[in-house]
């Protein structure tokens, strides 16, 4: 669910308010938009693509509110990881963000070879099961 | 035609064709209208580019060249598992209009050339296609209304549709659009069970066609489930071609996969908890994945989870009717509904015709929005353009349930408490999925006491925020989903009756569904009587 608007990085521009499909944001005049209705937030993670400030953090969990501090988060690595994984504004340019969706088929593909062949990819592992709280 | 206007403080919109849902088929409607000349509008929900399950998906098109041996191939592989209920002469049409539409849409949309130079059409990523249909609607001229959902449509006083009435929800003030002719473009229906974007999905198009008088058909196909981590909404799939499936005792579970993943994943989640891992996806593929994929990966790496070396627990997002094949039923090439002025496109229509039984899956849904978008949007704009607009006739608001309840009141049921008995019987995989006489009437039932309750009392705020409304479309989506299911009396597809597990040749026909208080059920064929009063 939506967990944070980080007011230091934000800019005030009023996108996420706009684009949210369930609509949970509150425009301020003067400060940051609000988080107004969190449980209406269905975790699809648009607004931290559409933030061009990445000021937005959406946390795993569909379910229930977590508890993440925005040092947290920015250490992490996390604000802006979507924007750059997918290649928008000021990543568009760069050749390690190119958009390969249309690899998907060939994914597939290789998934059926290896089920049928018994494949090039069997890795043997003994994972531990890990249930999330 | 005319332009859209503006009137008054209540924003009052005079269209030709007004889109009701601004998803994959909405903006292909609206598109296609605004080609033909019309004046046309979008209401949507949310916002037309973010909204609905296209949006956060991945769309794959169903993709085979105009050669008429591989199309023939094609349409057969699809009609042995549609089981009679499908048209030929239809997926052929979807084949033709997704392959010589897709391609048009590249002047917004930034197509891929693989490694070879080739340019790769089928496949798009979801946020980028959907903000390419609404630059290319907005680029026709279409005008878009975001936050404003629809609640109810307007008749003409001979039946006819006229329009429709709603909330801008960010002023708290209302909407209300004449317009020559309407297209429902209002998405599936997956009783809210934390699909991927499709929380806005609660069958409100659905529910605002059968206050018309329209008619559903394939309601009973809608048990079609994908796997997502149990703490999560991310249903993208790909990534679970190579999933390994373990019990709680680590001991490996063999499921298959394709479309008979979805019941050995239930009996094994019916019987405890289902842990996977993705091991055996290969190394040069998970280098890239964030690149095919960009939003598979946050929920793992946000609970610090390495899903390639840990097996992290599992659970199914119930795809309703939209990886179902049900919807309103449409009478002719155009996609009209049997109500004269009203269109329905996307998953807002059956899929039978392209799909059968059977779930379309990504590519066949995707190639359905495309081109059934298109033929509804020239369909609305050839109508409306013969009747015009009569928008100096009186219309009539003819919505009913969690929006003019008998009584509003303060001691009604809430929303959430509507929502809750619906899902009650809509999510539990022994009751969506593995279905049985007394087990349907059970939850039709109890869904009868949640349609009693939205259209007897509501809470005046669930009403103001448009809230009650969406829980009266759910709880009649799932009456019309287990009224079909319960009629069906055998296996068809995904209808799964364990009381009667066996195809039977008397039911190979489509099955129709509608009304409000007294729900109907009636098989198509109108020469099989002895079925048609199965439930009349």
């Amino acid at each position: 669910m939506i967990e944070l608007v980080l007011s230091e990085r934000c800019t005030r521009c009023g996108i996420c308010v706009d684009i949210c499909p369930t609509n949970v944001f509150d425009a301020v005049i003067g400060a940051s938009p609000v988080i107004a209705r969190q449980d209406d937030c269905e975790t699809c993670f648009m607004c931290e693509l559409y933030c061009p400030a990445d000021a937005l953090f959406v946390g795993a969990d569909c379910e229930r509110p977590e508890a993440v501090s925005p040092a947290e988060v920015s250490e992490a690595g996390w604000l802006g990881q979507f924007r750059r994984d997918s290649g928008w504004g000021e990543w568009a340019e760069d050749p390690r963000y190119r958009n390969q969706h249309w690899r998907m088929d060939s994914v597939f593909a290789r998934a059926r070879q290896a089920v049928t062949s018994g494949g090039d990819v069997t890795v043997a592992i003994k994972p531990p099961l890990r249930t999330t709280p | 035609m005319m332009p859209p206007t503006l009137r008054q403080s209540e924003l009052t919109l005079e269209v030709d064709v007004l889109v009701i849902g601004g998803g994959l088929a909405g903006t292909w409607a609206a598109v296609s209208a605004a080609r033909e000349g019309a004046s046309v509008a979008i209401v949507e929900k949310g916002y037309c580019g973010t909204s609905g399950v296209t949006a956060t998906a991945g769309p794959g098109h169903w993709w085979v060249p105009p050669d008429p041996k591989l199309r023939a191939e094609a349409i057969s592989r699809r009609q042995s598992t549609a089981f009679g209920l499908a048209d030929s002469e239809w997926m052929e049409r979807i084949l033709d209009t997704t392959w010589r539409t897709l391609p048009t849409i590249a002047g917004y949309y930034d197509f891929s050339t693989d490694d070879s130079g080739a340019v790769h059409y089928r496949s798009l990523r979801g946020p980028e296609y959907m903000r390419a249909m609404r630059s290319l609607a907005q680029d026709n001229g279409v005008r878009i209304l975001d936050q404003s959902p629809a609640l109810e449509l307007l008749l003409h006083s001979d039946g006819s549709v006229a329009g429709a009435r709603g909330l801008r929800r960010q002023q708290r003030r209302e909407w209300s659009a004449r317009a020559g002719a309407t297209v429902l473009a209002t998405g599936g229906c997956a009783f809210m069970s934390r699909l991927l974007g499709s929380q806005t999905n609660t069958g409100d198009g659905y529910l605002m066609a059968a206050e018309a008088g329209a008619e559903l058909s394939g309601m009973e196909f809608c048990s079609y489930h994908t796997v997502s981590p149990t703490f999560s909404t991310m249903t993208r799939s790909m990534s679970y071609a190579f999933a390994t499936y373990l019990d709680a005792s680590g001991r490996e579970l063999p499921i298959p996969q394709g479309s008979e993943s979805t019941p050995a994943l239930a009996r094994a989640l019916l019987k405890g908890p289902v842990f996977c891992h993705l091991g055996r996806m290969p190394m040069d593929i998970r280098d890239v994945l964030p690149q095919i994929s960009p939003n598979f990966m946050l929920p793992f790496v946000r609970k610090r989870i390495d899903p390639f070396n840990e097996a992290f627990e599992v659970t199914l997002r119930g795809e309703g009717t939209v990886r179902g094949t049900g919807g309103l039923r449409i009478v002719s090439d155009d996609c009209s509904t049997s109500v004269p002025g009203l269109f329905a496109a996307g998953d807002a229509a059956t899929r039978e015709r392209v799909a059968g039984a059977t779930s379309g899956g990504g590519a066949q849904n995707s190639a359905w929005a495309l081109s059934s978008g298109q033929w509804a949007g020239r369909g609305a704009a050839a109508l409306a353009r013969s009747r015009g607009l009569r928008a100096d006739r009186p219309v009539e608001a003819i919505g009913g349930a969690g929006l003019r309840p008998q009584q509003i009141t303060a001691s009604a049921a809430s929303t959430p408490e509507v929502i809750a008995t619906m899902q009650g019987e809509m999510l539990p995989f022994d009751k969506i999925i593995f279905r049985s006489g007394p087990g349907l009437a059970r939850s039709l039932s109890a869904l009868e006491n949640a349609w009693s309750n939205v259209t007897t009392s509501c809470q005046s705020k669930d009403i103001e925020s448009g809230k009650a409304r969406e829980a009266a479309a759910l709880v009649a989506t799932s009456r019309w989903c287990y009224a079909a299911a319960e009629a069906r009396k055998e296996s068809r597809g995904m209808h799964l009756r364990d009381d009667a597990p066996a195809r039977n040749d008397d039911y190979a026909q489509r099955l129709l569904v509608g009304g409000l208080d007294q729900v109907w059920t009636r098989f198509e064929r109108p020469s099989h009587d002895r079925l048609g009063r199965v439930a009349s």
